[in-house]
């Protein structure tokens, strides 16, 4: 296969995953998987599909059903220099392994003041919208950005799945890379089948606007570009920026954006109390309150537990949902 | 329980075939971390320290153990292994520096093999693990290094004792799980933390050999830590496995200095917990062997005085941190907005001095 051109291949998020790990794995010995079912049956999500005939069982790794023991070996992995890629099987069931991740692989470069640095990615499947059972539907990425040392990435799209991750696999740093699971098979795109690097903390804008900024992320930037393209035939044009990373969050590309609509509605599925859209806000509000038309919106979940799938699409923010914030930040 | 020493120092088990002059070592360096505790605990007290743990009584244990390890082995301590890090190559100013609040004391020297000490408990166990899975994967038996863990009693009632210990069955780690059963977790009692006959016994569980030794009797701590080492390196029959070796000991003192241990516990079991006490255990052996005599010990006390002594001088005359170092060492590049609240609280400082910061010293 040639590795000059600029071959691509049709994937999918979850295919997408794959193809970073594999890709890592090929140019780098270091790197390893590990994980609930990541081995012979390549993931509850066929993320490590084929990974384990093509990279053998200690590289690709099934473990005991413990995240604790998951992230803490791993953690001890990293600081020994292997660069291990565990992986959460939903990011619902991490918290068994919350005091690892905030306790350990956030802080063991300050710790240690660097003598000890962490190479290492939690990938974890998240979000709501398919019809699952009870803890398997969380947005909690608010818990991971609020933790300094960790780097927290959220892609939407094929190709930001793939140099994103392998950004994250390469970075010096822990990174916690959450899946938008909700959108693994929804939609292709064109991936190359080279290696490349989408850089971590960029920002990028899915559709240009100039009327009113939507803010988003993860599985919700669909809704939000489709919100999008509805209002357009209403004759607002709306600019949908995708963060991509939330921590650390690409302030100037909000600010920037903001700076030319002067409104914003922010969207995200996790609940509102607490959740980023409140940091975006007082984001504009420090840096870009002179702009300022309307006040910014926020269309997240709500401030209830996950509710069972009977009323989940109620719950997670749709297009119709992302309109209305986007009108209600117009119209003012 | 593997004894090499009864309480008066008399020979009751299999001596370790170690030299005059380690022999020696062992009682200097216990003696040293005994001192090294006094004179940690009247810092604080005087208000020159902040809360530190005392590890009187822990000696035998932590200066056995951390003596057996080979040049290239690892050790991943707990917040109490001042003396196994300090034989291990941590310098006492570190650990000194560490529990007077300044992040410095947490560099470990690049020479030597200690992991950064785990305030969380038992959340260090399955680092452990993990380090010495990381060099099985990477290196296979092309090298034969150990990474020995210390925790305590309260920590077997921890998820990730388990977890660790679990995953260190299943893929057969070069680990040395080395529990320091100090019989109190703060003011719970052993009995308190599990129904188990002994902590060692927990390792049927994982699938590997739980040994239980006099953790004040340094002779026999030293041969149950080699044999355990043994079998995580370079087996007779070549599967390395991992040990879990369950030192019974007592800590003198209280939890940490902001701890009263006259609120759970009698003075009488105190006492009686003091006459094992390691370190007369050792020098009554190294007098009868014709190691020691008091001129020796004279000696060696006065070496250590002056050790710690000088340890003290150079942690005191550290000067305080810059501030802004708390903005370093969170990532390899500072994010933006990191820098951002850096150079807000560089101008906050400057314009109101660190006067407006700092407490009445």
């Amino acid at each position: 296969m040639s590795t000059q051109d600029q071959a691509t291949q049709n994937l999918t998020i979850v295919q997408s995953v794959r193809d970073a790990l594999a890709t890592e794995m090929t140019r780098d010995d270091d790197v390893l998987v590990m994980g609930e079912d990541v081995g012979k049956n390549g993931g509850v999500f066929r993320a490590t599909e084929g990974l384990h005939d093509e990279f053998g069982e200690d590289r690709v790794i099934d473990t005991p059903l413990a995240e604790s023991g998951i992230v803490g070996t791993a953690v001890g992995m990293a600081a020994m220099g292997l660069k291990p890629v565990p992986e959460i099987q939903f990011s619902g069931f991490a918290y068994p392994g919350f005091d690892q991740i905030v306790s350990h692989m956030a802080r063991l470069r300050t710790r240690s003041r660097s003598r000890y640095t962490l190479p290492m990615v939690l990938r974890a499947p998240y979000g709501g919208g398919i019809r699952a059972p009870e803890h398997h539907s969380e947005s909690k990425e608010a818990f991971y950005a609020h933790e300094a040392g960790l780097k927290v990435v959220m892609p939407s799209t094929p190709y930001d799945t793939k140099g994103l991750l392998i950004s994250a696999i390469r970075d010096p740093d822990p990174v916690v890379f959450m899946e938008p699971k909700l959108i693994y098979r929804a939609f292709r795109g064109e991936v190359p089948e080279d290696d490349y690097e989408v850089p971590i903390g960029e920002a990028t804008t899915r559709r240009e606007g100039s009327d009113v900024s939507v803010f988003t992320y993860g599985a919700m930037t669909r809704p939000s570009l489709e919100a999008a393209e509805e209002l357009a035939d209403e004759g607002i044009d709306a600019e949908v920026v995708d963060l991509r990373t939330v921590s650390p969050m690409d302030r100037e590309a909000i600010v920037e954006s903001f700076e030319k609509t002067g409104r914003a509605c922010v969207v995200h599925e996790a609940p509102k109390t607490g959740g980023l859209a409140g940091e975006i806000t007082a984001t504009l509000q420090e840096e870009a309150l002179l702009y300022q038309e309307a006040p910014v919106r926020r269309v997240t979940g709500y401030d209830v537990p996950y509710p069972l799938y009977a009323l989940e699409d109620y719950y997670m923010p749709n297009a119709a949902r992302v309109a209305d914030g986007i009108k209600e930040a117009v119209e003012f | 329980m593997v004894q090499v020493l009864d309480e008066e120092g008399g020979v009751v088990g299999d001596v370790p075939d170690l030299s005059e002059e380690e022999f020696v070592a062992m009682y200097r360096h216990m003696k040293l971390a005994r001192h090294f505790d006094e004179r940690a605990v009247s810092l604080q007290r005087q208000g020159r320290m902040g809360t530190y743990p005392p590890l009187s009584g822990q000696e035998g244990a932590q200066i056995g153990s951390a003596l057996a390890l080979s040049e290239d082995d690892w050790i991943v301590p707990s917040y109490r292994e001042h003396g196994a890090a300090m034989v291990r190559g941590l310098p006492l100013k570190q650990t000194l520096l560490y529990w007077m609040g300044d992040e410095r004391g947490s560099l470990v020297p690049e020479d030597a093999n200690v992991f950064t000490p785990a305030v969380p408990i038992a959340s260090q166990i399955p680092h452990a693990t993990g380090m010495a899975w990381a060099d099985k994967l990477r290196h296979g038996d092309e090298t034969d290094r150990a990474f020995l863990c210390y925790f305590g009693d309260g920590a077997t009632s921890e998820g990730d004792f388990h977890e660790g210990l679990n995953f260190a069955g299943v893929f057969d780690t070069p680990n040395v799980f080395f529990c320091n059963n100090n019989q109190w977790a703060i003011s719970v009692p052993r009995e308190r933390q599990t129904n188990s006959e002994t902590l060692a016994q927990k390792a049927v569980a994982y699938g590997f050999e739980g040994v239980q030794v006099d953790g004040m009797d340094p002779l026999a701590v030293y041969a149950a830590t080699t044999e355990a080492l043994e079998k995580a390196k370079d087996p007779a029959d070549g599967e390395r496995r991992p040990t879990l070796i369950e030192a019974v000991q007592y800590r003198f003192g209280a939890h940490t200095t902001a701890d009263d241990p006259s609120q759970y516990r009698e003075d009488e079991e105190v006492q009686r917990w003091k006459a094992r006490d390691p370190i007369p255990r050792l020098e009554r052996f190294l007098r009868d062997q014709g190691l020691l005599d008091d001129d020796r010990v004279e000696t060696i006390e006065a070496s250590v005085r002056e050790e710690v002594a000088d340890a003290i001088d150079a942690a005191e005359s550290t000067v305080r941190p810059e501030p802004s170092s708390m903005f370093e060492h969170v990532y390899a590049e500072q994010p933006p907005e990191l820098r951002r609240q850096s150079e807000a609280f560089a101008r906050v400082r400057e314009e109101y001095g660190d006067e407006a910061f700092l407490e009445e010293q």
